[in-house]
């Protein structure tokens, strides 16, 4: 069946089984392999995308689901060869090494930012339990994005 | 005045990190061509038992189904996968066909492959296979393997697939005369490495050139090569084993799994590309176990704590067949019994048993995880019984700096003999204490505070690294005078692109933003490599790019003695410039009119041995169990450091992999062999709020003496010391009810049930 949404502004149209997930949609149809899939049952958070500027688990919907929303992945977080200012935080504090879990993070501490651009180091830890990273033991994933909080006070989104 | 190059030693920002981070890294499932079938994998879901028939036919009319392959289309025999490391030919019988076909081991052993147009039509495939097992009694513990009566290889005629011996002087003297002893059974629990991107593999076959390309190998590239070439009967250099990114291994990923044989045969079969992703159920059962064993250990010392002897038997429950490195965790429980101590006498058993279980394999820290667990549990019911502070117990027993080289025990039945290479461990352990605030804290010890009982612990590890023989690398200067690097070893998530152009451009003394590239992860660039593993990548690539260096410069300066008319020993080769005495100059890209490429290598059969101390502090509330992690210290000496910011992200990262091993993470069977832990809301692994402290140091001061670049590996030892560490601070924090913890992980549970049983026992 068809479905037509927005992703990272841009209007798609695709054609998918009912059953296909948004992740998959992403992934194997729009080829925004970006957006990682790690469990395929709402654990790990690397599938996390932004719906409507909520962070959800793009595993646990269907991309019919998506319909006339407006998805943001971590592609679409960046618009030109730079970094945004969460971005470089997590380069600087060394918040990844495999990376895999990395789109994920971004995408649910972006999310948290543009909400809560004043949360604290336990909020942060709170909201960021729901994505698994197993290089950093996470310590690192705080410092940057508690770092990052001081660009989404200034500019509203942290672009 | 011209500085020196100096970027080995700082904390430099990764190079990886701009692709991460915008999401444009490439693994292996972001992979896709045209015309490609997907595969998936049918698993036995009884554990042990007969095949008697598996009915495809249902599974092949199924519209976009192409084929699907059972073990009777892969020949007679089915392919074994061989040992990769201890390949001894007692362990040969025991390998793993790449697909069962008259007997199934364990729950997720492959039974049949579908071929379709898509995963999805793939996996219903699945379930229209009629599979008919007549089952077996399955054992689910080392105890019943050992007792033989059930066989998972009857014509073998016993469980026991090996008997490895630690041995060093004369422990049976020792403990006869010595003043005090004590035994004690410990174990560990079945867990698993865990990399957060699943496995996946696009294998495609060229049939007019006779050339396979299998993309998403990992960690070992050209060993996995040399197998698959066998099996499918293509010369090495037919097949192209491809990394792309990685999202870890831990030792896990990349290793041969039968998958690595059913893919690329898939795709030769039906001519068209193959990809296979397996689900994170499929990872749980397949992917390699680690870390189930028991010991029964005896330690003998005189009366002031000086060790005499450590003696004993370890049971290693190795799963349903011996995999690549299957034997390397068991191994490494007898060598490291000693770990970072002075053990005159040692006498030490290690069985490895068959189960109906997972096979098992190597997890970061192979077997001194679980030996140090065994090891410092035991000392501090010693210093208890000797009246004799935990910390000067251990300090009285550390190798000292000055009796380095140190030999630890020899492992029967393997001829090569280990010696520890140098350091100072009273250094790392006092450091740590200061970091930590041991002699404030003391006073903390078992006191109870807002009704939760407080407990310390300090122990010492060693962490051995830079498995030989070689590795290789090739620097290309290219017609524009930058640098190109190309590795043997491979990158698994670790930051090896950065650590490498570190590397290379100190040798080259040029600035990092010249070197293009840093390659690895590909049987196509250079003619051997050796891969990701034991703590080598950095040691043993690193003084490889060393010695392309040298000769790369050789080479340049050769060149420019042609042009510049003197010596090549005169020509200097600073600032992009090849330079003679008498000034007259030419830029390096001039130098290359066609791109300059030399491989060099690095040959070595010591290794290194990284060491350092653990601190920890935590409060267990009594009436739930539950532990909180107050502090946690680690400090590391590595010898020399390349990228501070990058060794302390291992370190810290390999603390909470331990406090998961510690705590949370266990692979649970049931009596019949039934996997109880099949997703990530049953296998837990360590989130952002578990635990929020967490401090590690690294140090430099002993480089070591067997590489030129004097590192040490470092990927593992912030696992080592873990779990004996949080099981000493939970034990002191409960000593006034005598609880003692024996067995991990430790959960609320066990320990509720440990303060339980302390308090009955009294009664």
């Amino acid at each position: 069946m068809p479905v037509t949404f927005e992703v990272n502004g841009k209007p798609v149209s695709v054609e998918v089984e009912p059953r296909l997930t948004l992740a998959d949609c992403l992934r194997h149809h729009l080829r925004l392999t970006g957006t990682h899939v790690g469990c395929e049952h709402g654990i790990c958070g690397s599938c996390t995308v932004l719906v409507d500027g909520a962070a959800v688990r793009s595993c646990l919907i269907l991309a019919v689901q998506a319909e006339d929303t407006k998805v943001v992945t971590v592609e679409g977080l960046s618009r030109d060869e730079g970094l945004t200012p969460l971005q470089a935080s997590f380069r600087k504090h060394h918040a990844l090494q495999c990376g895999f879990c990395t789109p994920g993070m971004i995408t649910t501490a972006h999310a948290l930012l543009s909400e809560e651009p004043d949360c604290d180091a336990d909020r942060v830890r709170e909201v960021l339990s729901g994505n698994l990273c197993r290089c950093t033991g996470y310590i690192p994933i705080i410092e940057a994005v508690l770092e990052a909080r001081a660009a989404y006070k200034r500019g509203g989104n942290g672009a | 005045m011209r500085t020196v190059n100096a970027f080995v030693g700082q904390p430099v920002e990764r190079l990886e990190d701009f692709r991460f981070v915008r999401g444009r890294g490439q693994y292996v499932d972001d992979l896709a061509r045209n015309d490609m079938l997907h595969a998936a994998i049918l698993r036995s879901s009884v554990a042990h038992g007969r095949i008697r028939n598996i009915e495809v036919s249902g599974a092949r009319k199924i519209p976009g189904v192409h084929a699907v392959v059972t073990a009777a289309d892969l020949g007679t025999p089915v392919p074994l996968v061989p040992m990769r490391l201890q390949p001894m030919p007692e362990f040969k019988a025991f390998g793993q066909p790449v697909m069962a076909r008259d007997k199934v081991r364990y729950v997720g052993e492959a039974l049949a492959m579908v071929l379709a147009n898509s995963a999805a039509i793939a996996e219903d495939a699945l379930s229209a296979i009629e599979v008919d097992i007549e089952p077996l009694p399955a054992i689910s513990n080392w105890q019943a393997s050992a007792t033989n009566e059930t066989l998972l290889f009857e014509n073998k005629g016993s469980n026991v697939t090996m008997v490895f011996r630690a041995v060093r002087g004369d422990a049976s003297a020792a403990f006869k005369d010595a003043p005090y002893t004590r035994r004690e059974r410990f174990s560990t629990q079945r867990h698993t490495a865990l990399p957060m991107e699943p496995r996946g593999l696009l294998a495609e076959w060229d049939a007019a050139r006779g050339r396979m390309i299998v993309s998403g190998a990992a960690k070992v590239l050209f060993a996995n090569r040399r197998i698959l070439a066998k099996q499918l009967d293509l010369a090495e250099d037919a097949i192209d084993m491809i990394e792309y990114d990685v999202g870890g291994s831990f030792g896990a990923r990349g290793e041969f799994y039968p998958e690595d044989f059913l893919i690329p045969f898939a795709a030769r079969l039906v001519g068209r590309p193959v990809k296979w992703t397996e689900d994170r159920r499929e990872h749980l059962m397949t992917m390699n176990h680690a870390r189930e064993a028991a010991c029964d250990v005896g330690i003998a010392c005189t009366r002031d704590g000086i060790i005499l002897g450590l003696r004993g038997h370890a049971f290693v429950d190795m799963g349903a067949y011996m995999r690549t490195n299957g034997a390397v965790g068991a191994r490494n429980i007898a060598q490291f019994m000693s770990g970072a101590y002075r053990v005159p006498n040692i006498d030490l058993d290690v069985s490895l048993l068959l189960s109906n279980k997972t096979p098992v394999g190597t997890y970061r820290g192979p077997g001194r995880f679980e030996t140090d667990f065994f090891r410092e549990r035991l000392f501090d019911m010693v210093a208890r019984d000797l009246g004799i502070d935990r910390v000067a117990f251990r300090r009285r027993n550390l190798v000292a700096a000055d009796e380095m080289p140190y030999a630890v025990a020899a492992i029967a039945p393997f001829p090569s003999k280990d010696e520890l290479d140098s350091g100072d461990y009273q250094a790392t352990l006092s450091r740590c204490l200061a970091e930590f605030g041991w002699a404030e804290k003391t006073k903390l010890q078992g006191g109870c505070i807002d009704d939760r009982y407080h407990g310390l612990a300090a122990c010492c590890f060693i962490e051995g690294g830079a498995a030989g023989p070689k590795e290789s690398a090739r620097l290309v200067l290219e017609t524009d005078g930058t640098l190109t690097v190309y590795m043997g070893s491979s990158g698994v998530g670790q930051g090896l692109e950065t650590a490498f152009a570190q590397i290379a451009a100190d040798a080259m003394d040029m600035p990092m933003g010249r070197i293009n590239n840093v390659f690895h992860g590909s049987t196509t660039y250079v003619s051997d490599g050796y891969g990701s593993y034991h703590s080598r990548s950095i040691v043993m690539g690193g003084s490889a790019v060393l010695d392309a260096a040298t000769k790369l410069k050789a080479a340049m300066c050769a060149e420019a003695a042609r042009r510049l008319n003197c010596g090549a020993a005169e020509v200097s080769l600073a600032d992009g410039r090849a330079t003679a005495p008498d000034g007259k100059s030419v830029l390096w890209a001039e130098l290359a009119p066609q791109p300059l490429s030399v491989e060099g290598a690095f040959s070595n059969h010591k290794h290194t041995w990284a060491y350092g101390a653990h601190a920890a502090h935590v409060a267990v509330d009594v009436k739930t169990g539950a532990v909180e992690l107050i502090d946690y210290v680690a400090v590391e000496n590595c010898g020399r450091m390349i990228n501070p910011l990058t060794l302390k992200g291992q370190l810290v990262g390999a603390v909470v992999q331990g406090l998961g091993g510690a705590f949370l993470e266990h692979l649970a069977y049931d009596e019949n062999g039934q996997l109880l832990t099949g997703s990530l809301a049953d296998y837990l692994i360590p989130t952002a709020s578990d635990f929020p402290r967490i401090r590690g140091y690294v140090m430099e001061s002993h480089p070591s003496p067997i590489n030129p670049l004097g590192a040490k590996g470092a990927g593992e030892g912030g696992i080592i010391p873990v779990g004996g560490v949080i099981a000493n601070a939970i034990a002191d924090a409960l000593s006034s009810f005598g609880v003692e913890p024996r067995d991990l992980p430790l959960s609320p549970a066990r320990i509720w049930q440990l303060i339980r049983d302390a308090r009955n026992s009294r009664d």
